[in-house]
């Protein structure tokens, strides 16, 4: 049962049994969230974009102009936070990832985007020092990424 | 235990727009204490949100993301009333729901 | 002595007139910190003070919920935009912290002590409930014009021992809060230093605190505001709730008259 209701969360979109046993009151969302709880380790542990490619299992992410920042500036005044925002146009997005380069592990933030939720989201990130900021996409299985140069005027490491 | 969660939902024609803020220290793992001690990572990995109960936004996150997050985003549908819930879970098993309506 | 002197030096070559060079680096963290005004983690501090505000405490076990801010028993909505003011039940010129800390003690039953023992909050493991109560009292003065009253003799003394203050040199670098704070366009590293002796500059600032401060992660009050420049200033540490404090409180606060208030607010 188990097995099966965590293959159902991962095939995202729609509504899974899981949303239905949610929707009738059933179980509560933080026991949906221990159900669906996966934290991609490999992933978040990687140095280069490469390896992180690797740990995802995409291959070379092609260069995409239909993937834009928004609200996202040039300079930021502090890199414990730096807005960033993600807008994918690519057809059949399924999730957006934030990677920064120079960061001491790349990947910052995965989010999968089911069906019927926009392609795009806002969040901040912390920068150690400026850097490229990658927005990574994954559409109908494949990769796409965009690059943003960030500069930043105070390190967001030392708190 | 943590503090609730900021959580706004509002609909914009016919989408939604969540915004969330959440208290969390997001610590890195990568800081030293005045006695030169590493400070433990400790950030959220975890975050579902859920419409009525169906999930319209997913995320792992790392210790990149910065101190009390902030995250938003927009859905098709959504109605004034409608329940949208947020729970996150982070490294160390702690976690939190909040719930707020659609204004 | 020396090393001293060196550093007056380096700190004055600091504080140079602003550069046109920095016109295009300043729109962009114009840009910046116009992206952070949505969503501030300040919001948080405000839920928790507001809990804190509602919730039966303190040895007497009673809420802050009569607590008198200037405006009466229990009003919060704009009494921030009135305060500092004179207090007859205390015979004393208070600002917002000392009020809570006042409000803690004869309501609550805290000793003074321990209502003022954390003012300045860090991290998880030490949150301060003075900080979080100031985001939520403030937050009911968002868009309230700043109105602070000097009707009573103590309220004018306290503007002039403000002002006063304000203006005092002294420390190992010989400043006053003037020396870095009375004129337009200076700055230390890319700080600007508002120029605090106009109405307008006075305004800017008063009405933007309590702040999220980006680079601590930290909810900051005004007082904590004044008591690090203190810090820079070379001054000794400025006492949480002293007369000092609330005395420059007083000259900035209604310095900044008329405008409307607008915190808690973000800053870098
Ligand atoms: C050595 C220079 C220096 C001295 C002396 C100094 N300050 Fe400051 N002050 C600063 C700096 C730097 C900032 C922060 C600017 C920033 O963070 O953008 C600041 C900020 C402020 C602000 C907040 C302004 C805003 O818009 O957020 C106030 C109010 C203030 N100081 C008051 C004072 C008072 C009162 C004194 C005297 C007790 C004083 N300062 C002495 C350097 C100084």
């Amino acid at each position: 049962m188990d097995e099966m209701r965590r293959r159902l969360i991962q095939s995202g979109g729609g509504m899974t049994l899981l949303g239905l046993l949610l929707a009738a009151g059933w179980i509560k969302p933080e026991e949906a969230l221990a159900q669906a709880q996966t934290w991609n380790k490999a992933a978040f542990d990687t140095h280069s974009l490469t390896d992180t490619m690797k740990a995802l299992g995409g291959g070379d992410p092609a260069q995409s102009k239909d993937i834009v920042f928004f609200q996202t500036p040039e300079i930021a005044e502090n890199g414990a936070v730096v807005p960033i925002g993600v807008t994918s146009n690519i057809p059949k997005t399924e999730s957006i990832a934030i990677l920064i380069e120079k960061n001491p592990n790349l990947l910052a933030a995965v989010f999968d985007i089911p069906t019927g939720t926009e392609t795009s989201i806002s969040t901040r990130v912390k920068m150690a020092q400026s850097s490229n900021v990658y927005a990574l996409v994954k559409a109908d299985g494949k990769y796409y990424v965009a690059a943003k140069d960030i500069k930043v005027t105070l390190g967001g490491c030392g708190g | 235990m943590a503090d609730p969660m900021k959580i706004r939902a509002t609909t914009l024609g016919d989408s939604t727009e969540v915004k969330v803020l959440m208290s969390h220290e997001m610590e890195t793992g990568q800081r030293k204490d005045a006695q030169g001690q590493t400070i433990p990572a400790w950030f959220i990995q975890n975050v579902i949100v859920t419409w009525n109960g169906r999930t319209v936004l997913s995320a792992q996150w790392g210790t990149a993301v910065s101190k009390n997050p902030f995250l938003s985003f927009k859905f098709k549908g959504g109605a004034k009333g409608d329940r949208i819930a947020i729970s996150w879970m982070d490294n160390r098993g702690d976690k939190r729901t909040d719930e707020t309506v659609i204004a | 002595m020396k090393a001293v002197r060196a550093a007056v030096a380096l700190v004055a070559l600091a504080i140079a007139p602003s550069l046109l060079a920095q016109g295009s680096t300043a729109d962009e963290i114009a840009k910046y910190r116009a992206a952070l005004q949505d969503g501030n983690p300040a919001e948080l501090w405000e839920g928790r003070g507001e809990a804190l505000w509602k919730q039966q405490r303190g040895p007497k076990n009673v809420s802050l919920e009569r607590c008198d801010l200037g405006l009466g028993a229990g009003v919060v909505k704009g009494a921030y935009a009135q305060l500092p003011r004179y207090f007859a039940d205390a015979d004393r010129v208070m600002d917002l912290e000392t009020r809570l800390v006042w409000c803690m003690v004869t309501l609550q039953g805290y000793t003074e002590a321990d209502a003022k023992k954390n003012p300045f909050g860090n991290g998880n493991d030490r949150k301060s409930d003075l900080e979080a109560l100031t985001a939520y009292v403030t937050s009911e003065s968002r868009g309230v014009k700043m109105n602070v009253p000097m009707r009573h003799a103590k309220e004018a003394e306290a503007y002039r021992v403000g002002e006063k203050l304000f203006y005092f040199r002294g420390g190992t670098h010989d400043f006053a809060c003037a020396t870095c704070h009375s004129e337009e366009g200076k700055r230390i590293r890319l700080q600007d230093l508002p120029d605090l002796t106009t109405a307008q500059g006075a305004q800017k600032a008063y009405t933007t605190w309590p702040a999220y401060r980006v680079s601590q992660g930290e909810l900051r009050t005004f007082e904590w505001r004044l008591y690090d420049c203190f810090r820079q200033q070379r001054f000794p540490e400025l006492v949480f709730g002293s007369d000092a404090a609330i005395a420059l409180t007083m000259f900035l606060a209604r310095n900044a008259n008329g405008a409307p208030f607008d915190a808690p607010a973000i800053k870098r």
